[in-house]
């Protein structure tokens, strides 16, 4: 058993995008914030905090989930995976190619919790439909682009895995 | 926007969870998924004293069939019990349900258990276990128990676990051989809480006549509500049976009012989701299941 | 630029901001710390949408180990002044609530903490005594007899009035065939964008200045009633904007009174403060666009030409009249003939004071509602006339020869091709075929619609059509008010790198990417090769009123600026090259990165050395060229001058056109709305970055949608807010995005230079009238009131027992 009184801090490990970090937090701190704010991973964006705009979705231990509605005490020992993490060095991730290719976005500020929703996503469902992939993004709110580029770009992406794998298969 | 202070406590063990529990009371908050009491906590709606964490108390997260009964633990996630075989084999009016619930993003932290300890009028989860006469599993220090779902939701967000208790499980009674599932609800936006929200299952007899059904609305009253179909037994599974089903508990219902829809609007879908609803399941139970 | 590789401008080119963003490198207002010391602020609002505040208490709160400071209206009131807006009324304006609050969540105490979670431990432990009054919680209860006024020295809820005649219009309506009246009511939304304000004020001495950070958008012109407010002329108070925005949509204009309170705030409690909305404090308390409650009469000839418009506006603009405002009311006033050739108008507008939020920027700005109001008018004429409303709008659209046309209230169109664009829409949509589709559905008693909107879209405002809400004498005293300032300075450094500075603050409309691709083409390089800052700052930047991110003025304005400061750039460029090559200027060509002699490749100069020499060697230079290149354009169109006495004005510099298509089938059991087909076809003049702007065009189409369907922000009729999370205020999500069908004609716009037009609010302004008419169609009456929800659908169907 864990106890943390309100005013006290402990001390939160993870390893974040294959580093490990450590920060320190106080029972109430959110995830959100501690990734910001402590380890000062600002990619994670916080836009309305009770779970329903999208914005601030990570990936704890492999699933896509809000850490609006996380505490940073509950993930210590946990493999976390935010948007810094997504590329490969310099590289951009296909998805990510995928987004500036269809202008998946145009303010950005949604654009960190999508792409990692997206990248979960395809992991389970690597052929979506166009229907299942808007099913997908209602659980995140853009104002800028009408979700039309989103929605594009990772079927591009989901089409791009066929295609490889057609020419595996020949 | 951020939580008032409070002692986080995570329990490794059922028994430490107890203990916590008989320990804060009402004072405590019972944290799985949090994807309900996390946004209250963030908006100061709650101000427990203490946050009892459950998520790494092992052995509470399954989903396993036990005799007639699916038995679903405490922090089954909704996203691996809409992936789960035995969920789909035994409560398949739960796997139609599941996409409805919340988002891909809720869903993989959200729990069954939270779900139905949260008791919103409208979810998918809690209306699903009163349709099916599913029971909820309570155990503090001194007891365990098992609640019928209809008896243990009692209103809007509120339910008869008494606040020593934690919900360990929910037992779902394995679908008859052959029923036929439907589940649909109506919202404004996918993913929305029900403005109403529609359940049932059918089994038929060899003569095509009703064997067993079950009808359930959500979203219509302050509790998920379970229609007594007793008269339905034995009846053809058709499109007149469904209507006068659905009609009958159109006019029964005492629909709740808020800015998203109108009494008489609930009303309304009762009476078209349900027959829709019924007259789905007649046509999977036709088909075999 | 030389021929041999086409233009960048025009070109789908992908954008420059977008590596920053996929990868959480950009910063935003809430990554950023530009000083140490910082505290953070919470705001404690008003539970009440009207109530007196007897006293104040904050001992208990001041008390907590973790504040720094604590600080009531009365407090603040003493170091301010009152905000004010064009209209002349009696009305003090305050960032904050002084004696009395005037709307659910307006803000009444600030506490300064170490963090944002102990500022709101404290924040919960300010007592407030208040006296709560009866609400006006909306324009009926405002206007009814014996309504409490919100603001007492006003002595009525009624706080502005202005009526407008231009041409004949009681002849025209005396002499018409046909007169349609709609009553018609606009629901508040709002943009809701998904970044919300951020400000980080500090107050130094020696001297006395106030720098604010922010994701403040503009205007501008802002920055002077901010600088009045504080008491501090304008080079003592500094406005810097973050790196990034975002979203934006006009909401984050109604900022400013937070920069004022925290500037005032960082100076009484001696320390840097910051403070982020969060997204109840959003919803509740931030601005939105107005609801208006209005009519709208059109006399017709029996051939369907019309001759007369009469409008009727009664606008609830919440507790306060904050500055722009009334510019919403205003800012479609001068082209209130809309795409047509009317020439009678009247136009009698009443502001209406209720205890809600101030209303303010929004997405297409005033448009959705006139439009609203005239495009529903133009249906339900051609329904009462039996026209097709395409048909009545053919009649009497301005004609692609009339242009540059003068409207009757002063706009200057400046080109435009309506017929065709509306020929574009029925083509995409076969509009044909949706007509037999539409009398199939209904021999089968289904409820099938179709629907059609036009519109102008008046882009690069003229700061002074709001002085339409003064009266010409009032005008006059207060002396001359006109133009619309654009701004870029281009500069190159000694390394030879270019620098671009368009003080455009834009929230996601890829103002860099565009900017590059401009200069590119002048310089003869690549986008990529250069650098585009688009922030604000007011000590350092190239600015003026106008400057910031709204009335799509980019495109209509500042890219006008770009191209001359580019053009500049170029010249110096090939005269010093000329020099070097010895020939003339005209003889020498930028392209591929090297400044040549036209058409020859041997020899060609390294476009970074021609450059640097300027730095590097400023005695060397030929004649006429200076040392240095740092090229500034400030430029304000000639068109934009002052209201005239008759109060006619040319609002905006570029007029581009929309016309939306909307066939919907309504599910008579559910009232669920299944669109059909939309098409919106546009005419943006030149299409700089087409990628752009079909972004720009689909995202102002889910803005529209969702006002159309769903979006609303509700008010009970005691005046509290009910839509005060996003599970209450119901933005549209991606399942709900039907397939839209978009179509573009072209018509350059002779002003600018390069020929395009504004273009950012689009189907926003057209969508809730497309979608209206297509249920007022399906439904067979005219009585549509939005959003079109479910439950409502369902009764205007007919269903309700």
């Amino acid at each position: 058993m864990l106890r943390v009184k309100p005013d006290a801090t402990c001390r939160v490990t993870v390893t974040v995008n294959g580093a490990a970090r450590s920060g320190r937090a106080g029972p109430r701190l959110l995830l959100c914030d501690f990734l910001r704010h402590e380890l000062g991973l600002y990619g994670t964006r916080v836009g309305c905090e009770h779970g329903v705009c999208g914005a601030c979705t990570v990936m704890v231990d492999g699933r896509a989930v809000r850490s609006c509605l996380t505490f940073a005490v509950q993930v210590d020992g946990a493999e976390i995976r935010t948007v810094e993490g997504l590329g490969d060095g310099g590289a951009l991730s296909p998805l990510q190619e995928a987004f500036r290719r269809r202008h998946a976005l145009q303010c950005g500020y949604c654009t960190a919790g999508v792409l990692i929703s997206a990248t979960r996503f395809l992991e389970t469902n690597p052929r979506p439909t166009e229907a299942e992939v808007r099913d997908m993004l209602s659980g995140h709110i853009c104002r800028c682009t009408g979700y039309h580029g989103m929605v594009r770009a990772i079927l591009d992406v989901a089409g791009a895995e066929e295609g490889e794998e057609e020419e595996r298969r020949r | 926007m951020k939580p008032a202070a409070f002692e986080y406590c995570r329990a490794d063990t059922l028994d430490e969870a107890l203990a916590l529990l008989s320990e804060f009371g009402e004072d405590a908050a019972i944290l799985a998924g949090g994807m309900s009491l996390g946004a209250m906590l963030n908006m100061r709606l709650v101000r427990p004293a203490a946050v009892i964490d459950i998520n790494r108390i092992a052995g509470l997260d399954g989903a396993e069939r036990a005799g007639a009964w699916l038995e679903t633990g405490a922090t089954c996630r909704q996203a691996d019990a809409l992936g789960s075989g035995e969920v789909a084999a035994a409560a398949p009016l739960l796997s139609l349900a599941l996409p409805y619930v919340g988002h891909f993003q809720t869903r993989s932290r959200g729990t069954l258990g939270g779900s139905v300890a949260h008791a919103d009028p409208s979810a998918e989860i809690p209306l699903c276990l009163a349709t099916l006469g599913g029971e909820v599993v309570l155990a503090s220090r001194s007891r365990r128990r098992r609640l019928p779902a209809t008896e243990f939701f009692e209103g809007a967000l509120t339910t008869r676990r008494a606040p020593d208790e934690l919900i360990t499980a929910l037992r779902w009674p394995a679908a008859p051989a052959g029923a036929g599932c439907a589940f649909e609800e109506i919202a404004q936006r996918r993913g929305d809480f029900a403005i109403a929200a529609a359940a049932a299952l059918a089994a038929l007899a060899p003569d095509g006549t009703l064997r067993a059904l079950r009808f359930g609305l959500g979203g219509v009253e302050e509790r998920p509500l379970r229609v007594d179909t007793a008269g339905a037994i034995g009846a053809p599974a058709d499109a007149g049976t469904a209507e006068a089903l659905a009609r009958a508990a159109a006019e029964a219902v005492a629909p709740i009012e808020d800015p998203r829809a109108s009494r008489a609007y609930r009303r309304q879908l009762v009476r078209v989701l349900g027959a829709r609803v019924l007259m789905r399941a007649f046509r999977a139970a036709r088909a075999g299941g | 630029m030389a021929a041999d590789r086409a233009p960048y401008v025009g070109a789908a080119f992908p954008r420059k901001e977008d590596g920053a963003l996929l990868t959480g490198a950009a910063r935003f207002i809430d990554d950023m710390s530009p000083l140490p010391g910082i505290r953070h602020v919470a705001l404690l609002r008003a539970p009440h949408p009207h109530a007196r505040i007897r006293a104040v208490e904050t001992a208990r709160a001041a008390a907590h180990p973790a504040v720094h400071g604590v600080l009531t209206g009365r407090q603040i009131a003493a170091a301010v002044r009152p905000i004010p807006s064009a209209v002349r009324v009696p009305i003090d304006y305050y960032p904050i609530a002084v004696d009395k609050v005037r709307y659910a969540g307006e803000p009444v105490a600030l506490v300064a903490a170490s963090d944002r979670y102990a500022a709101e431990d404290a924040a919960e432990l300010i007592e407030v005594d208040y006296e709560p009054l009866p609400a006006v919680a909306d324009l009926d209860a405002a206007l009814a007899e014996g309504a409490a006024p919100l603001h007492e020295a006003v002595g009525s809820n009624l706080v502005h009035r202005r009526s407008f005649r231009y041409g004949d219009p009681e002849t025209a309506f005396a002499e018409a065939d046909h007169v349609v009246r709609l009553d018609w009511k606009f629901p508040r939304y709002a943009s809701t964008p998904m970044e919300t304000y951020g400000a980080i004020a500090h107050f130094e001495r020696s001297p006395d200045r106030y720098t604010v950070w922010s994701n403040f958008q503009g205007p501008f012109i802002l920055h002077a009633l901010m600088c009045g407010a504080l008491g501090t002329p304008g080079n003592r108070l500094r406005l810097i904007t973050a790196p990034h925005s975002g979203g934006s949509f006009g909401i984050k204009q109604g900022l400013f009174p937070y920069m004022i309170l925290l500037a005032a705030a960082s100076r009484l409690l001696d320390a840097p403060l910051k403070w982020i909305e969060d997204r109840l404090e959003h919803l509740i308390g931030s601005s939105s666009a107005s609801s208006r409650r209005d009519a709208i009469e059109a006399a017709f000839r029996a051939d369907g030409t019309l001759t007369g418009l009469r409008f009727r506006n009664i606008v609830d603009v919440g507790a306060y009249i904050r500055a722009p405002e009334p510019a919403s009311v205003y800012r479609m006033h001068s082209a209130s003939n809309g795409c047509y050739r009317v020439p009678a108008i009247s136009i009698d507008n009443r502001l209406v004071a209720t205890n809600r939020v101030p209303i303010g920027l929004n997405r297409g700005y005033g448009g959705p509602q006139f439009y609203y109001a005239l495009e529903r008018a133009m249906d339900a004429a051609a329904r009462a006339l039996r026209l097709d409303p395409a048909e009545i709008r053919r009649r009497n659209f301005i004609r692609r020869e009339e242009f540059p046309y003068r409207t009757p209230g002063g706009a200057l169109y400046d080109s435009g091709d309506y017929a065709a664009g509306l020929d574009e829409a029925l083509r995409l949509a076969d509009y044909r075929a949706l007509d037999a589709r539409r009398a199939r559905a209904r021999s089968e008693g289904r409820l099938f619609g179709i629907g059609l909107a036009a519109a102008v879209e008046p882009s690069g405002s003229n700061m002074a059509y709001v002085t339409l809400a003064q009266t010409p004498e009032e005008r006059a005293r207060a002396g001359g008010r006109s133009g619309g300032l654009g701004s870029c300075t281009v500069s190159i450094d000694p390394s030879g790198a270019v620098t671009v500075r368009t003080v455009s603050t834009p929230a996601g409309q890829g103002h860099g990417t565009v900017a590059a691709q401009i200069v590119a083409d002048a310089l003869g390089l690549r986008p990529e090769d250069i650098d585009v800052i688009t922030e604000m700052d007011t000590l350092t930047s190239a600015w003026s009123l106008a400057s910031g991110n709204y009335a799509n003025r980019f495109s209509s304005v500042v890219v006008g600026a770009i191209a001359e400061s580019a053009r500049r750039v170029a010249d110096k460029i090939r005269l010093l090259a000329a020099d070097t090559l010895e020939v003339a200027p005209e003889d020498v060509e930028l392209v591929g990165g090297a400044a040549r002699i036209v058409g020859v490749p041997e020899g060609a100069l390294p476009f970074r050395r021609v450059a640097a020499r300027a730095h590097w060697h400023p005695a060397g230079l030929p004649e006429g060229a200076g040392p240095g290149i740092f090229e500034t354009t400030i430029l304000s169109p000639p068109e934009l001058g002052p209201p005239d006495e008759r109060d006619r004005v040319a609002p905006a510099v570029t007029f581009g056109f929309v016309c939306d298509l909307a066939a919907i089938e309504i599910d008579p059991a559910t009232g669920r709305i299944d669109i059909v087909k939309y098409v919106s076809v546009h005419d943006v003049g030149t299409i700089l970055n087409a990628s752009i702007v079909e972004g720009q065009i689909h995202g102002g189409f889910a803005h529209g949608l969702g006002g159309a369907l769903m979006e609303e922000m509700v008010y009970d009729a005691e005046g509290n807010f009910q839509s005060g999370s996003f599970a209450d205020y119901l933005c549209i999500t991606a399942p709900e995005m039907p397939p839209l069908t978009v179509g573009h004609v072209t018509t350059r716009s002779p002003q600018g230079g390069l020929g395009a037009k504004g273009m950012g609010d689009g189907s926003s302004m057209l969508a809730p009238t497309a979608i209206a008419n297509a249920a007022a169609d399906a439904l067979g009456r005219e009585d549509i009131e939005l959003p079109l929800t479910l439950d409502r659908v369902w009764g205007l169907a007919g269903a309700r027992p």
